[in-house]
């Protein structure tokens, strides 16, 4: 089925779409109000106001250096979101093409690269977050990367698997009698007919990017002080978790929304795009 | 079959022997002088260089690369910077606690994901079947970290039972490091059997499809006797596959884990060393874990091997 012919009536009669579209939208739209409005500031630090439970002026309290739990779960948003998208882009735009030239190519080209992505595969992201950061110390920027490297042979595998199934079609053998070339028939029949699958797959991803990103922040890897993320808050938060413990609640959550909205975005879309498959389960 | 068993066992030598290319360069070799990136950049030179003495790194760069390939085999691992005992020994102290916990977390993670799996199989579209895959949807979702934080919350904080964290050792106190090791665990299997559930409840529900099983019901077995002595082989494979996916990548989940408990394991080893620059443990720690994961790849290869005979003859 072609892409662009699926109608958006159709995908909100899926349940998982539209409560995914309405986590996921609720995330974002966070992050966007975040870069415009916070009722107080994430970053400042204000000792005397520490601990402040719960009340109209502080939703969730303030943490251990005064600052407002409410504002910095706003801006750590966005922190999630950027880490996420440049993630995922960056390992759909490398797995992508290595997965189709895999594809067009078959033969030796095809088994190298497979067996690189084997090899990829051996490093979880926490493990290659912590070589790199052992190279050139932790930030947000090396988070990325680890989990980018770690997504690049998921995407070249999936993408292989959904272009060879299309290489062995009958239009692509039309195609090729109509003499275009493998670079054409890639780009011109290939691509546009593996994209729901890579869209489905990078919502997935999109899902399990945050959550290794909480990890890594959570560990000190990610997002540096002062910049909040929620792995971090987490962090912070079980220090205290004696003085005050529903700190260790609305970070939690948050990443829990986000991963929750993008897999029931992903499932949806999956349901959506082959609505066999609803039948068959 | 032996030809399929030796082809798995080339690819998987040369799998691990890649791997520790790539640890070895990124960890050696991409750093310039890895003398001085342990000490940082204030450091005296002279105590750069006798660092440099002492680590050999003046020899060239493929003959520290055998060397430390033969320690391997050897078990000289070299000695830590910073605790200047043997990486071995650290290591095998470390293993104690890192080992028992992957092992409960696997068992644990186990017999939940194939209950409910199951279950909701046998379920199917019926209430039971929504309820367990509901909660799978959400231990999904959840970051097995804030999920031990929740349990430390809820066992140590507030009920008392547990140890917020800490690990007495197994020869002072084997029932306490017992328990120590429980908490963890569970903040391991709970999310990873939601993963695991929903894999055995689809391949339970497709081999239910299957020709083979109509045709075991049509000669007259229950829907369950079906499913036991035709089906439950074939529906293992899948399910086999995402154990050994998540019992690899478990080892740098108990990274975080082993961090959120104060539980001293490999993952805390290796995440103090780097704090303390120490690349020697890094290295060492890093090869370790990655060849934990080639090795469950190898095995799990071979497991296919004996469950599906139809492979032996395949490629």
């Amino acid at each position: 089925m072609s892409t662009a012919v699926v109608s958006i009536g159709r995908f909100f009669r899926y349940g998982n779409f539209a409560i995914g579209i309405a986590l996921t939208g609720l995330v974002g739209l966070t992050a966007l109000v975040s870069f415009f409005w916070t009722p107080h500031s994430a970053i400042l630090i204000d000792v005397a106001a520490k601990f402040r439970p719960m009340s109209a002026q502080h939703w969730f309290g303030t943490d251990h250096f005064g600052r407002d739990v409410f504002s910095m779960i706003m801006v750590g948003a966005r922190n999630s979101i950027a880490v996420g998208v440049v993630a995922v882009s960056a390992s759909v735009t490398f797995g992508t093409a290595l997965g189709l030239l895999a594809s067009a190519r078959r033969g030796w080209i095809e088994e190298l690269l497979m067996r690189m992505s084997d090899l990829a595969f051996a490093f979880p992201a926490v493990l290659t977050a912590i070589m790199i950061t052992a190279l050139w110390g932790p930030g947000a920027i090396n988070a990325i990367l680890a989990i980018a490297i770690f997504n690049v042979p998921v995407f070249a595998r999936v993408t292989r698997g959904a272009a060879n199934a299309i290489w062995a079609r009958e239009y692509i053998l039309a195609a090729r009698a109509a003499g275009k070339g493998g670079l054409r028939i890639t780009v011109e029949h290939v691509l546009p007919n593996i994209l729901n699958v890579l869209i489905v797959q990078a919502t997935i991803q999109f899902a399990l990017a945050i959550l290794a990103e909480a990890g890594l922040s959570y560990l000190g890897l990610g997002a540096q002080p002062p910049y909040p993320s929620w792995g971090r808050m987490l962090r912070d938060a079980q220090s205290y978790l004696f003085e005050v413990p529903e700190q260790a609640i609305y970070p939690g959550v948050a990443i829990a929304i986000a991963v929750l909205g993008l897999n029931l975005l992903g499932d949806g879309l999956r349901d959506a795009f082959d609505p066999r498959l609803v039948r068959k389960r | 079959m032996s030809a399929v068993i030796v082809r798995r066992l080339l690819a998987f030598l040369a799998t691990l022997l890649a791997t520790s290319i790539v640890v070895f360069v990124v960890l050696e070799v991409l750093p310039g002088d890895p003398a001085q990136v342990m000490l940082g950049v204030d450091a005296e030179p002279d105590a750069v260089a006798r660092l440099r003495e002492k680590l050999g790194l003046e020899r060239p760069t493929t003959v520290r690369y055998f060397d430390w390939l033969l320690g391997f085999a050897t078990g000289n691992l070299g000695e830590s910077y910073t605790y200047s005992v043997p990486v071995l020994e650290l290591i095998v102290e470390r293993l104690a606690v890192t080992v028992p916990l992957a092992l409960i977390a696997m068992l644990l993670t186990t017999i939940i994901a194939l209950a409910a799996g199951v279950f909701a199989a046998a379920h199917h579209n019926r209430p039971g079947d929504w309820g367990v895959m509901l909660f799978a949807q959400l231990g999904i979702a959840m970051p097995n970290f804030w999920f031990g934080i929740l349990l430390v919350l809820l066992f140590a904080v507030t009920l008392g039972w547990f140890n917020a964290g800490g690990f007495p050792g197994w020869e002072d106190d084997a029932l306490a490091s017992f328990q120590a090791l429980l908490l963890p665990a569970v903040s391991l299997a709970i999310v990873q059997s939601a993963i695991l559930a929903r894999v055995t409840r689809s391949s339970v529900l497709d081999v239910l499809r299957e020709d083979y099983v109509r045709t075991a019901r049509a000669k007259g077995l229950s829907k369950r006797a079906a499913l036991w002595r035709h089906g439950l082989r074939n529906a293992l494979i899948p399910v086999v596959t995402v154990m050994g996916l998540q019992f690899a990548f478990l080892l740098s989940g108990t990274i975080i884990i082993e961090n959120v408990f104060y539980l001293p394991g490999l993952g805390r080893l290796i995440f103090q060393s780097i704090s303390q620059r120490d690349l020697v443990v890094v290295k060492d720690v890093v090869m370790l874990m990655v060849a934990k994961v080639v090795i469950i790849n190898f095995v799990i290869d071979l497991l296919y091997v004996v469950i599906d005979p139809r492979l032996r003859t395949a490629r």
